[in-house]
């Protein structure tokens, strides 16, 4: 359980104003001068050492990417990007941080940028959040305004721009390397790595591309310590995260909570339980769409955090929570997903241009049943032929939600086929 | 230098090689669709995944550089999985139509499919459909076929340069088209059809004629422009169905242009297949032998001085020494190879070669382009510059026509006295030349048949010299030809002799009828009408423009039909190799001009190809160097003279008919309406 002063984003909720003053009110942009004048192997080795990992769903150590970026450059320019092209089926985090805390953002995007290196920033605001652009665009303009961005920033002596860009809303140019091209003006496809961007991003240059909730977390990290961030969590999982809980609770809610809390904690303390008690839940999709789903036996024990997850089986991914109790037809619900990936595969290569469609169709005809009990296991097969054979990782996505229903769910597919030929059988 | 192991057996390579690169030079086995030598590097069809030792999943090869300690296993059960699935999903939405495919046979896809895919299929949904796009008259699309690969897309931005081709949707969704339908305005567009590794884009000529087994195969070489690129001709009986590119990475590359891929229908129409001789105005059918005998009428007590001989675009070495040689026993001195009517100045080799190589642009970093539009006039020429362009640091300055190039140019005037300016170093772009490290000039045909083309070459002369273009081991003066036979004539010296007239004087000549016999050897690009009374003999292989206006026809070859020796631009002899017979009682062009020889009394010593070919070499050494570039010596050249005329043009304004073989093309016919002039204000119901 959090406890209040712990919390980073205090106006998660939206309560108070997101504008400058309200901002500076609670603790944004203090200290800024001094913190940056400790310098760049500093914030880096106090992100590396509060043990911050991505937020974004890899779950990558933030310092350790940032050491990643040249020491030394050629004197061109460097880049930091931000990927505010929150999609995943599921999470809102993000949303509510671009709304209610774009100075905590701002604020991050300068201690990233001067452990990089970075000229520039942008920020890569997803198509739908339009109000989200609007609000962070005003405090880029307020921060510019007050000299905390721009020329000379915050009396620093470093120049430092951040510029906001919206996206068109395509699911895939949240993947880092299709944002980065996106952002170039072109289709949104992800790239082949190597070369990372930290070799070769945006325009070819040095960039790096972080989670809008990991950069926010910076500024309270290097204010408070790296400990204190440290000392919240489990080891390895430390800190604080915004978990997105939907479904069939009875109030969903986002909520940042402590890393490694138990998932049936954070569901009974923040969102009223279950719909119907705990023993009417079936499964959870503990990460995001794209993490597969747990049945309610593991929920009981299993903890929010990254490695506890994947031990499980599963994955924090972006941490949406996604509660789905027994009225739920789940065929359907992971069907519904295949469909998503359908329609979101960039269609550049070749596993999951073709396999998303095979999984889409296959599963459509498992809702009703309409199957032979070898199909499931030639499901398996076709998931297995997606992962890990493509560009990125939305052919994993696509795979794992239908693994994890087959895992667990197996029976009751089994079930849908036999039904589905008995009635015809019935009727023939 | 990295060293990896790849299949248990070790590498060292150069850094930045991939390793599917790497895997290819131990000769190890990496199927792909996408990836291709001459490309950028897409890495979308996921074929060429291995297995690589400490990386959680399959790379793919062609996009994975070698680094040191790299181990690679490209036939691991890993490796092996992997591609099964990746060649299952590229078949569940291809609709397997192969027996109805024209790329059955040749088509990578099936190829792969037989060495790497399941012997069944499983998927039983409802396979894609895709609707056809409309790429113009060259080539046929059947869009449900594609595979996705990008090779064509990437092909048309990066080597053709015209970006027109791109994938739009996403997903199943996407497709590979134009978006606003609309025909590929490139010269190089018929690479997309070998480029694309199925059937999806497919040569429209050639559509259902042939299965590729069927096929006999010759490697020759192209006469349509002076490049001479280097193709295979594919023949079913003593047909040519079709010209494909063959590799030379000094000329040509893998490409070739559409004129030399698609004109090889009109090698089918509008043949001379028999003598003709003029009789009450009209050409009659005739035998060898009366054609002979009316030549040698005709010619008897004729001084030498009153006969002139005229070589065309697309003749081979042979017979244009044949006819040099008939002439000096006739006696005339009349004799040129530029039937364009340039008159420049031939007493240097250098002169008129394409001096720094093809492959030598790739060097250049400063280029002018003076009084020519290489995309028209060379497109594979074009196509290195833009090569080089793609490389970066490359500066183009155009003198003459202002045509999109498919790269930036710096426009710098349209006619000669920029030319001067630039040679007299009062012109910013001679401190360009000067500060660069290749600098490299063009200059086009159509400059030097200008009537000033003298003063033109040595303008261009003084831009070289004085710009530096000419030092230790680089020759930046070119010369652009436009005709394959050009280079050869010249190196022949099929040229007027002492006090002999040139193209200009034998058609004044024959106005005034001075000349009084006139032999034209394939020249179908003079103006017929001013030949005046003159006698004309006309030996070509097309009913064109020389043979309508001939006295008596001699029915020769085309290139295809015969053994010629072709010197392109460069200065690089080149022989091709005969394909196929020529139709009825033609016959080679050297062993007509063999045979009329002994009926004229001047008896040609040669008997045999290997004669005559010591016959070119003893005209010119550079002939026995056959493939190879012989540098010329500089010297000097041209003859300063007054730079104030007209604009430059080029001469080209239809690059799909410039030739006999091309004007006869019902292909190129349609290009010509598809892109050089579309007939405007069709209305609804228009044909």
């Amino acid at each position: 359980m959090l406890r209040d002063e712990d919390r980073i984003f205090t106006n998660l909720f939206g309560f108070e104003s997101f504008s400058l003053e309200a901002a500076r009110a609670r603790g944004d942009w203090d200290q800024t001068p001094e913190l940056i004048a400790k310098g760049r192997e500093w914030i880096i080795s106090e992100v590396k050492d509060s043990g911050l990992r991505g937020r974004g769903g890899a779950g990558f150590s933030a310092g350790l990417k940032w050491s990643f970026m040249p020491k030394k450059t050629d004197g061109g320019p460097v880049y930091l990007v931000v990927n505010a092209d929150e999609g995943e089926p599921g999470t809102c985090k993000d949303r509510d941080i671009l709304r209610h805390e774009p100075h905590k953002l701002l604020e991050g995007c300068l201690y990233a940028g001067v452990a990089i290196g970075a000229t520039a920033c942008y920020i890569y605001v997803r198509g739908e959040f339009y109000d989200e652009a609007a609000n962070v665009q005003r405090a880029i303009d307020e921060a510019y305004e007050a000299g905390l961005l721009g020329k000379n920033a915050c009396g620093t002596g470093y120049d430092y721009d951040i510029y906001l860009h919206r996206g068109a809303g395509a699911y895939i140019c949240g993947e880092e390397t299709a944002l980065i091209e996106s952002l170039e003006g072109k289709k949104g496809q992800p790239r082949n790595k190597p070369p990372f961007p930290a070799q070769a991003g945006l325009y070819s240059r040095p960039t790096t591309v972080n989670n809008v909730e990991t950069i926010a977390q910076v500024p309270e990290i290097l204010r408070r310590g790296a400990t204190w961030f440290a000392n919240l969590g489990r080891p390895k999982n430390t800190g604080t995260k915004l978990f997105c809980i939907s479904g069939h609770v009875n109030h969903p809610c986002n909520v940042e909570e402590v890393m490694g809390i138990p998932l049936r904690e954070l569901i009974d303390r923040h969102c009223g339980g279950v719909r119907g008690g705990w023993d009417n839940l079936l499964a959870v999709i503990p990460g995001g769409s794209s993490t597969p789903l747990l049945p309610r036996t593991v929920c009981d024990t299993v903890l929010m955090d990254f490695d506890s997850l994947r031990e499980a089986g599963s994955g924090l991914g972006t941490a949406a929570v996604i509660v789905m109790d027994k009225s739920t037809d789940i065929v359907e619900a992971i069907a519904r997903l295949s469909r998503f990936y359908a329609h979101e595969s960039c269609g550049q290569c070749t596993p999951c241009r073709e396999g998303t469609g095979w999984l889409m169709r296959v599963m459509n005809r498992l809702v009703k049943g309409n199957a032979r009990l070898e199909e499931i296991d030639m499901l398996q097969e076709v998931t297995k032929q997606i992962e890990g054979h493509t560009i990125c990782a939305l052919g994993d996505a696509a795979a794992w939600p239908v693994q994890g229903l087959i895992r667990h769910f197996r029976p009751e597919l089994e079930r849908r086929i036999l039904a589905y030929r008995s009635a015809r059988r019935v009727a023939a | 230098m990295p060293k990896l192991t790849i299949d248990g057996m070790p590498i060292e390579v150069e850094p930045g090689t991939s390793v599917l690169q790497a895997c290819e030079m131990l000769g190890v086995e990496v199927p792909r669709f996408c990836y291709h030598d001459r490309l950028s590097v897409a890495a979308n069809c996921r074929m060429c995944l291995v297995e690589m030792e400490k990386a959680p999943k399959p790379v793919a090869s062609c996009a994975m550089p070698c680094s040191e300690g790299m181990v690679i296993k490209t036939n691991s059960p890993l490796a092996r999985n992997a591609r099964r699935g990746v060649m299952e999903f590229l078949l569940i939405n291809h609709p397997l139509d192969c027996p109805i495919c024209d790329q059955g046979g040749e088509c990578d896809l099936q190829d792969q499919a037989m060495a790497y895919g399941f012997d069944r299929g499983r998927y039983g949904e409802t396979k894609r459909a895709v609707k056809d796009k409309e790429l113009g008259p060259l080539i046929k699309t059947v869009m449900t076929r594609c595979i996705h690969c990008t090779r064509c897309i990437r092909f048309a931005e990066e080597i053709a340069g015209v970006p027109e081709l791109g994938a739009t949707g996403r997903g199943e969704h996407m497709e590979v088209g134009t978006y606003i339908e609309q025909a590929i305005t490139s010269e190089l567009s018929g690479n997309l059809v070998d480029v694309c590794p199925v059937g999806a884009l497919t040569s429209k000529p050639y559509a259902f004629s042939a299965r590729p087994w069927e096929l006999r195969k010759a490697e020759s070489i192209d006469v349509l422009d002076a490049v001479g690129s280097n193709i295979r001709i594919d023949l079913r009986g003593g047909e040519v169905l079709r010209v494909l590119p063959r590799l030379n990475d000094d000329v040509n590359e893998e490409w070739i242009s559409d004129k030399t891929r698609y004109a090889c229908d009109g090698l089918k129409r509008q043949r001379l297949d028999r003598p003709f001789i003029r009789r009450d105005g009209k050409l009659k059918p005739a035998s060898w032998n009366e054609a002979f005998a009316a030549i040698a009428a005709r010619l008897k007590g004729v001084p030498g001085e009153r006969i002139a001989a005229l070589a065309g675009d697309l003749c081979d070495a042979e017979a244009m020494v044949a006819l040099k040689d008939l002439m000096a026993g006739l006696g005339s001195p009349n004799l040129d190879c530029r039937q364009d009517g340039a008159a420049f100045d031939t007493s240097c080799r250098a002169g008129y070669l394409f001096n720094s190589t093809i492959a030598g642009i790739e060097k250049a970093d400063v280029i002018l382009l003076v009084g020519t539009d290489p995309r028209h006039e060379a497109p594979l020429v074009n196509a290195r510059i833009r090569k080089r362009y793609r490389r970066g640091g490359l500066q183009v300055g155009v003198i003459g026509p202002g045509v999109d190039l498919t790269y930036p140019t710096t426009y710098l005037g349209a006619g000669p006295p920029t030319l001067q300016e630039i040679a007299e170093g009062r012109h910013d772009f001679a401190a360009k030349l000067k500060a660069a490290k290749h600098p490299l000039l063009i200059l086009g045909a159509g400059a030097l048949a200008r009537p000033d083309g003298l003063a033109v070459q040595a303008a261009a002369r003084l831009v070289a010299e004085s710009c530096g273009l000419i030092r230790d081991g680089w020759n930046g003066y070119n010369v652009l030809q436009l005709a394959a036979a050009r280079v050869g004539g010249l190196d022949l010296g099929f040229l007027p002799g002492t006090d002999g007239r040139g193209t200009r004087g034998i058609l004044d000549g024959a106005g005034k009828g001075e000349i009084e016999v006139v032999f034209l050897l394939g020249a179908d690009e003079i103006d017929a009408s001013r030949l005046g009374q003159a006698f004309v003999i006309y030996q070509g292989h097309h009913g064109d423009r020389g043979a309508h206006r001939a006295d008596v026809v001699l029915p020769g070859a085309a290139y295809t039909e015969k053994n010629g020796t072709y010197v392109n631009t460069e200065g690089r002899p080149q022989q091709g190799r005969r394909a196929n017979f020529p139709p009825g009682e033609a016959r080679e062009d050297w062993t007509i001009l063999r045979a009329l020889s002994e009926v004229l009394g001047c008896k040609l010593p040669y008997d045999s190809l290997a004669q005559i070919r010591q016959r070119l070499v003893d005209a010119n050494p550079v002939f026995a160097h056959t493939d190879a570039v012989i540098a010329a010596a500089w010297g000097s050249f041209g003859q300063p003279g007054s730079l104030d005329g007209p604009p430059f043009k080029s001469p080209i304004e239809n690059f799909y008919m410039t030739d006999p073989i091309s004007r006869a093309s019902v292909t190129m016919a349609q290009c010509a309406e598809a892109f050089v002039s579309p007939a405007t204000g069709k209305t609804g119901t228009h044909g």
